[in-house]
Order: C-alpha cells, then structure tokens, then sequence
C-alpha cells in the first residue's frame, strides 16, 4: 500500500477533538434567517421569497467565508505535496470528511467518498457495485423515484441483463408495502429508493424496509439528496449499505456530494474511475489500487467542495434538528391547510408520514403560468415534472407547483405566497 | 404595414404597462382572446416539446408570403405566441429569416425566448424560420 505520506500526516492530526465546533443553540427562525445574505434581496423590486429549497438550498455566510478564504489563501492541491500549504490543504479535506463521518455516524471515515453529488453518487454504484451483478439479478426501485435513481440503473439492466423491478405507490404517495414485499425475493440484489420524495414530501420508512431487504440478501441504496437537509441522518441506525446525498442542497457548495458505503462492500466493489489519487502503483503491466476512500476518487477533487462541506456540515451540527423538523413541518402542514381552501386545488402527495414539500395542480391552468406569476411578485417555486416524469404519468398530470421548504422559511412568507397565489389565480381565471 | 412597424406597434403597446403583473395581465388577455390553430392541425409531428409547456406550429406557403398558426397548453406561452405570430404572419420568408425579433427585448420578455426556457418558444422561433428557408425562391 502506497499511501502518500501528506496523507498519512493529515490523518494522523485529525483527532475528533481537534474538529471545530459552533455553540448549539436553541433554533431561532428570525436569527437563523440574517445568517443567510442570499435571503435579503429582491427580485423585481419585490422581497424574496425563496421556496425552491427542493432543488437547492441557500448557503450561510460562515460557508461563504470557507470558499473564499479557501481560494483567497489556502489553494493547492491535496495529497501528494510536501510544501506547507498542500498539507495544510490536506489535512483541512480530510477534516471535513471526518466531520462527515461523524455526523452520519459512519463507522469509518473510509467509508464516505467524495463524489459530485448524488447523482454521481449513484451512478459510482451502478457502475462499481454493478459490476458484481450477474445476468437474471433484480434491482427494486419504487415509482417515486427521482430520474438518477430510474436511469443509471436502467443503464445497468441493460448492460448486464439484469431485470428492474418497480415498487407501485398508493395516491397518497406513499410505498405499497404488500407490493414491495412481494417483489422483494431472492433475485433482488439492490434496493435503491428514495428517503423523502422530491416531489411529493413522503417519508419512506427505510429502516424497516432495509431490515426486510437484508432478509432476502439483498444491498440497499438510500437516495437522501431530499432528507439530509430536513432530518438527522444515522447510517448504522438505519443499517443501510450506500447513502448518497449532494452538498449544494444542505447547504454546502455545489459540485461535491457523499457516497457513504459499508467498507466490507466498499472493498470488494472495483474501482469505479481510473485516474491519479485512486491508485497505489502503476506499471504498464498492471496497476494496483489505493486504499479507500481513495480508490474512489480519482484525479483532483473539488477541493474546495469537499472542505467547505465540512463548514457546511459544522454549521448543521449547531443546529437543534428536533426543532429544525417540527418547524419545517409546522410549515409544511399551514401551507397546505391555506392551500386547502382554493377552489380546484388539489395537493399531489399525501402522505401520513411528509415533510417541507408542497406540490399542487390546479383544475383548468398549466403550473408554467402559475410559476411565472408568481416569480414575478419575487417568489421562487419549482414548476414541471421535477425529474420524476413516470411520477406525473401515474398522477396523469404534466406537472405541479412545489414549494419546498427550508428551516429559514416562516410562516410570514407562506401567508404572503397565498396572497400572490390568489393574485395570479384571478389574473389567469 | 411593415414588420418594423408591426414590432414598434407592440412595444407602444406595453410601454402604458410599468408593473410586471400588468405586463403578464395583457399577455394572459391576448392568449385567452386568439384562435389560434385549428384543433385538427395539434397532431405530435407539429408539437414542439418544451420541458414544461407544450407548442404546435403549423405554417403554410401562400407562394409570395408565410403563414403561422400556433397554440400552446399554457396560457402565458400562448399570449407570446399570439405576439410572435402578429409580427412573422404574413411575411416573404426572406423578411421572416432577416427579422430581429427585437421588440420582445423591448418588452422585457427575453426570457421567454432563451433556448433554456422550458416552454418551448425558442423551439418554435426556430421552426419558424426553417419553415420559412424551405421557400426561400
């Protein structure tokens, strides 16, 4: 094993201790809210009102100081120099895998990988766990799934000829569990599902879905690029084999994410890109590997990403999650409740056990008119299929409206959504 | 009247308007107001998929000028329609490929008509235009 010695150093410093930590304090909307600049604009002359959380999240100034003290004066490439600011580098990247790790609860921080996000995540899976599939092998998907958990696996299926099976869902949006059951056999190799819907809000219980996949054998991926941001994420508690999530939408920068994998699995998995970093010795003949995480990540990272991830991750470990879920929630539940009353409307996704998003169609207009009006009184909502096209096909609509929330949202902003709602509706109508 | 013309007269139009729901209000009015295609021409080999709204184009050839009916599901983009199809209708296809559509600047809608926009307008501009280059003598 040739691990550089840089990299070896910056393990050696990192010493839980030795992490940084903000003071926790109890979650205070309004103070929570100066901490983010993006949220004090306007947007044609009108104050903004940022309900698009689903598709990417705000970022904290203390995030904002990472990136730019990171190009302003720390810059340079990681593992392999031996000058000053290359370990310092360094050991600042692995810190903030460390901090990942420790946040997640994995048991080692060789187990988190740095990826792109979460649809690189999961396409390293197909690509890499894949490979240990044979022909006639199941993958389970359910019918909520976002288009990077349907597609990287119908690639799979294709290549190696192995069969995708899809878990129906009943019209609150919630999974069938006698469906799922039954297509859970021993063929079935990988579960790969989603933690909350990106459209429609619903929680899947994981953890009992991974108890009853490990039954029959089977791998499980969780997609948690929508349940990071909005609940404490436990890998061991959960016990599921591969997490993956993206930076940009907890927070952190875009263009880096986590792919969290069981080590046992890990090893055994063949490198999924080859490059520089991922190896341990290369000849013409042949070429040895690296060690995880390494053998992962070719090439130089997203330095930048990785490390201001971490602050990312610092700023959420300050953060009462209790709070920060009964709040999205409360959120959630006021901005149906005022939606309930339009004449029409009707809410895609109701689930029992949702959180933060909010996705509506409204009888006789196109979600596209609804989300022009409304960005034009400074509210950002997402509107169309959300990458979730076979979603909409079961629902037989072309798109909805969705609001999703962040922690930083009030309830303030939703009641002035609903005022702007009705403008465009008696604009439109 | 000449196609300048026919842009200048839009943008006289929108210049009374300086708040955007008013500007969204005229636009929403025009696409409830037009007829714009015959039912029977909104087959799939004349939509223009949009990622969020959908258009059908249909053109014709007189022998001298270009003719335009369109329609979309959404009505925003059906109003913006109404003003591309004012302006391009009844033109030789030469002025339809040589025009700049500039008054849609003018009028602040740029937005609509950029390539990412997912309602399909872009798309439709550019079938306009190779509709157009298909008599060009």
């Amino acid at each position: 094993m040739y691990l550089c010695t840089p990299v070896v150093e910056a393990y050696k410093e990192i010493q839980t201790e030795n992490l940084k930590t903000m003071d926790k304090k109890p979650f205070n909307v309004k103070e929570v809210r100066e901490l983010f600049p993006a949220l004090r604009q306007q947007i044609y002359g009108k104050n903004l009102i940022y309900f698009d959380n689903g598709a990417t999240s705000q970022k904290p100034q203390l995030v904002l100081d990472a990136i730019n003290k990171y190009y302003s004066k720390e810059n340079a490439n990681i593992h392999r120099g031996v000058h000053f600011m290359s370990q310092r580098a360094t050991t600042d990247y692995e810190a903030a895998r460390k901090r990942i790790q420790l946040y997640l609860n994995a048991k080692k921080s060789e187990e988190i990988i740095f990826t792109k996000g979460t649809t690189d995540g999961i396409n390293l899976v197909a690509n890499s766990f894949g490979e240990l599939l044979q022909a006639g092998d199941e993958i389970l998907i359910s019918e909520m799934e976002h288009h990077s958990n349907i597609v990287p696996w119908q690639m799979l299926c294709e290549r190696k000829n192995l069969t995708l099976r899809v878990a129906p869902i009943n019209k609150r949006g919630e999974i069938i569990e006698e469906e799922l059951d039954k297509l859970l056999t021993k063929k079935t190799k990988l579960v790969a599902l989603t933690q909350i819907s990106n459209t429609l809000g619903t929680i899947n219980p994981i953890k009992e879905i991974v108890k009853k996949a490990h039954v029959v054998g089977a791998k499980v991926l969780v997609d948690g690029a929508q349940s990071i941001q909005h609940t404490k994420v436990d890998v061991r508690d959960l016990d599921c084999d591969f997490f993956v999530f993206s930076g940009h939408k907890v927070f952190g920068p875009t263009g880096i994410g986590v792919l969290y994998g069981k080590e046992d699995l890990l090893d055994r998995m063949p490198p999924y890109q080859g490059g520089g970093d991922m190896i341990a010795k290369v000849t013409f003949e042949r070429t040895t590997y690296n060690e995880l995480p390494f053998k992962f990540e070719a090439g130089t990272p997203h330095i930048a990403g990785g490390i201001c991830l971490g602050t990312a991750f610092e700023f959420l470990e300050s953060l009462d999650m209790k709070a920060v879920e009964q709040h999205e929630r409360e959120l959630q539940k006021y901005a149906e409740d005022m939606l309930e009353t339009f004449e029409d409307l009707h809410i895609i996704g109701t689930a029992k056990n949702k959180t933060s998003v909010v996705s509506f169609v409204i009888e006789g207009l196109h979600p596209f008119d609804i989300g022009t009006l409304l960005d034009k009184q400074g509210i950002a909502v997402r509107t169309g299929h959300h990458c979730t096209q076979p979603l909409m096909d079961i629902y037989k609509i072309p798109g909805t409206v969705r609001a999703s929330f962040a922690f930083y949202n009030t309830r303030e902003e939703i009641d002035f959504f609903i005022k702007a709602l009705e403008k465009s509706l008696h604009i439109l109508k | 009247m000449d196609i300048q013309t026919k842009q200048q007269e839009i943008i006289d139009e929108f210049e009374i308007y300086d708040d955007w729901m008013e500007k969204y209000e005229y636009i929403i009015d025009l696409g409830k107001d037009l007829p714009l295609i015959d039912p029977a021409l909104k087959t799939d080999d004349r939509l223009i998929e949009g990622c969020q709204s959908k258009v059908w184009l249909a053109s014709s050839f007189d022998g001298e000028k270009m003719h335009y009916t369109a329609d979309s599901d959404a009505i925003i983009t059906k109003g913006i329609i109404g003003l591309l199809i004012r302006v391009l209708d009844n033109e030789t296809p030469k002025t339809v490929l040589e025009t700049d559509l500039q008054f849609i600047k003018t009028i602040g809608l740029q937005e609509h008509l950029s390539p990412t926009r997912a309602n399909g307008l872009a798309g439709m501009v550019k079938k306009m235009k190779q509709e157009a280059i298909k008599y060009l003598n």
